[in-house]
């Protein structure tokens, strides 16, 4: 396990220093500088500014200092804002974790409820229409869906308030985020459930006259999430970045849509710091569920 | 014929010895009948008597096919172009615009009233007063060309990767699949945005007065996007698959009678690991779809003129209480695709996974 661990944490470092060179050295290839849109810019300034930001030494300098200043937990000034990165991360990031969070809570609530009611009803109409729903929601791209959920139901029906900052509503972002993860959940939990259920070990439980509710939340219920558990670290990833889309359409200033802005603004230590973050936490996310579910099950040997 | 009791051994009180004079020779008829009358089938015929057995498959493959047809088929006589501005008489009709579906503007009811035949826009006109239509075509085209050669991107280079990785094993096979472990660690989100936007801006100016620049360097970069970091998922199956078929203990019967190493390759690793790759890819098309919508929407898919499910379904959020339609047509279309490959790829699945096969 042990040995495992550190396999596993090593390739994460890895991950993440790989993640930030790309980043780096991609972003330094774009042809214009977060300079160069300035409306006529005296020589000398825009001279002095890339001073001033380290914009003259050569790339692979640049991104040795880089390194050393995120090392002290430093992660520059935005070059459009002016704004200390850090802050900016800190406030946008708890926008995006409350939305995130909520969504990847109830995502997995919901999808192991309706996953264990589809194999507990096989065959019968609730499965049916579980299966059906949750087939449907994989199908649609989020931004489709969430227009649509605005438009239908805070636009037309005028059921829910649209968000906004004095009034933050997130109930229909927080569905558009949910369904697909949901829908996946869903659908694992089918197939693992209704495979659990046709082990030796739920008929012994039966024989014994326990309980059904027992047999499904405790023998059934429990060796069913395993696999579960390893999708939880990929979809908190998939989560973090749809949010880009859904915070665009329902325009809610997120981490997403700073990410999209730092793009198109070519905000360099902007866009290395958001994709540095989220990348960590990508990553971060992915070696828990591993870990977790190595843990958990006991089937698997470590090597 | 009768049998001679008498050669038989005597038989015992209580035995349980059949006595053979009490039984009779069965004619070559009665044979006949006890002889199974099902033809040898083969593992794709068996597949695919399982899959037309399947009626939300071959739903999937029928609406599919029918999409297919139309998007070929009907650009060639249909009287509207998807960049053009609609024109009555010769001159650019400017009072085309947003027109709701199977409307006329008034220069073409004008036109109508001295005599002329207008072909009806089946699905109204965008802003810029073109054939909403064709727009919702050709969008179906381009979402429909990238998920299948992006697909077929990933395919061989996650084929080629991952055999030679589980052919050669060993050394070779650890480092190659350390690369593809952190590749496939990667955020693809962010670093499909990011590798499109960069790769935009450089093939921009390289890519001009090619032919690839008629394709769109948006595209070309969409393409290099999931060359590089979509294929890890493939390469990865296909090296598992190529491990697990390499112990199977049937590998090793056919080798222990002597089946030369191209003949097990031929009949029993490839039509074992075709199944697994074929269901993979039939899913990674709407997965290819989903990405170019994405980026499509963020601003990053094809360019301008050129309209794809993504650009339409983005360009129409903007006067969505309006004009709900821009939005429906190419939502539908987009979900139709979408779902029908998820279908599909389910049967498929169903029908040929050998692990799902009883």
């Amino acid at each position: 396990m042990l040995k495992y661990t550190i396999k596993r944490v090593l390739l994460a470092i890895v991950t993440v220093f790989i993640i930030s060179a790309v980043t780096f050295f991609a972003m330094n290839a774009i042809p214009g500088g977060p300079f160069s849109k300035e409306k006529a810019p005296d020589p000398a300034v825009q001279a002095a500014l890339e001073a001033r930001f380290n914009l003259d030494k050569p790339v692979g300098q640049q991104y040795l200092i880089y390194l050393k200043n995120l090392a002290h937990g430093d992660f520059g000034i935005s070059l459009k804002t002016g704004r200390d990165i850090s802050q900016i991360i800190r406030e946008k990031f708890s926008v995006s974790a409350k939305l995130g969070g909520m969504a990847a809570a109830c995502a997995i609530v919901l999808g192991l409820l309706l996953g264990s009611t589809a194999a507990l009803c096989r065959n019968r109409w609730p499965d049916r229409l579980i299966i059906f729903l949750t087939t449907l929601f994989v199908s649609v791209p989020s931004f489709i869906l969430a227009t649509i959920l605005l438009l239908v139901f805070a636009l037309q029906l005028k059921w829910v308030g649209v968000f906004s900052t004095d009034n933050p509503n997130y109930i229909l972002p927080v569905i558009s985020l949910m369904l697909y993860p949901m829908s996946y959940i869903t659908r694992l939990t089918k197939s693992s459930m209704l495979d659990v259920l046709g082990q030796d070990y739920i008929r012994t439980a039966r024989a014994k006259g326990v309980r059904e509710s027992l047999v499904i939340f405790k023998h059934a219920l429990r060796n069913a999430l395993i696999p579960v558990v390893t999708y939880v670290g990929p979809m908190i990833a998939g989560i973090l970045t749809g949010s880009m889309v859904i915070e665009t359409v329902f325009t809610i200033g997120g981490l997403g849509t700073e990410f999209v802005r730092s793009i198109n603004n070519q905000d360099y230590p902007m866009i290395m710091a958001t994709t540095i973050f989220l990348a960590v936490l990508m990553v971060i996310a992915t070696l828990i569920s591993d870990l977790v579910y190595k843990l958990i099950d006991p089937k698997i040997n470590f090597d | 014929m009768n049998y001679n009791t008498d050669k038989l051994p005597r038989k015992q009180l209580l035995s349980l010895q059949l006595d053979l004079s009490k039984f009779e020779m069965a004619s070559e008829d009665e044979k006949a009948q006890h002889e199974t009358m099902r033809e040898s089938t083969t593992f794709f015929r068996d597949g695919m008597k399982k899959l037309r057995k399947n009626p939300l498959a071959i739903m999937s493959l029928i609406v599919l096919f029918c999409l297919v047809l139309t998007i070929i088929v009907v650009p060639m006589f249909y009287p509207y172009s998807y960049e053009q501005m609609i024109t009555v008489n010769g001159k650019r009709d400017k009072t085309a615009k947003n027109l709701a579906p199977m409307t006329y503007s008034k220069n073409e009811l004008k036109a109508m009233e001295e005599g002329q035949k207008i072909f009806p826009h089946l699905f109204g006109t965008d802003e810029l007063c073109r054939d909403y239509f064709i727009r919702v075509l050709y969008g179906a085209r381009v979402s429909l060309a990238v998920g299948l050669f992006a697909s077929l991107i990933v395919l061989v280079i996650g084929l080629l990767y991952g055999s030679v990785s589980g052919y050669f094993g060993g050394k070779v096979d650890m480092v190659m699949m350390r690369i593809v472990d952190i590749i496939y660690s990667l955020p693809d989100t962010l670093m499909v945005v990011l590798l499109s936007v960069v790769l935009n801006q450089i093939l921009g100016t390289a890519l001009q007065g090619t032919i690839l620049a008629r394709v769109g360097n948006n595209m070309i970069s969409l393409f290099i996007v999931f060359g590089v970091l979509y294929w890890v998922g493939m390469a990865r199956l296909v090296r598992g698959q190529i491990l697990s078929i390499k112990t199977n203990e049937y590998v090793l019967a056919a080798r222990a009678l002597g089946a030369k190493s191209g003949r097990i390759i031929k009949r029993h690793i490839l039509p074992n690991c075709m199944s697994v790759i074929f269901i993979s890819v039939a899913l990674q098309i709407p997965s290819a779809i989903f990405t170019e919508s994405f980026l499509s929407f963020i601003g990053l898919g094809v360019q301008a003129p050129m309209p794809s499910l993504g650009s339409l379904a983005n360009a129409a959020r903007g006067g969505m209480q309006s004009y709900p339609y821009k939005m429906v047509f190419p939502a539908i279309i987009i979900c139709l695709i979408v779902l029908s490959f998820n279908l599909l790829g389910d049967g498929l699945r169903d029908a040929f996974d050998p692990k799902l096969r009883r």
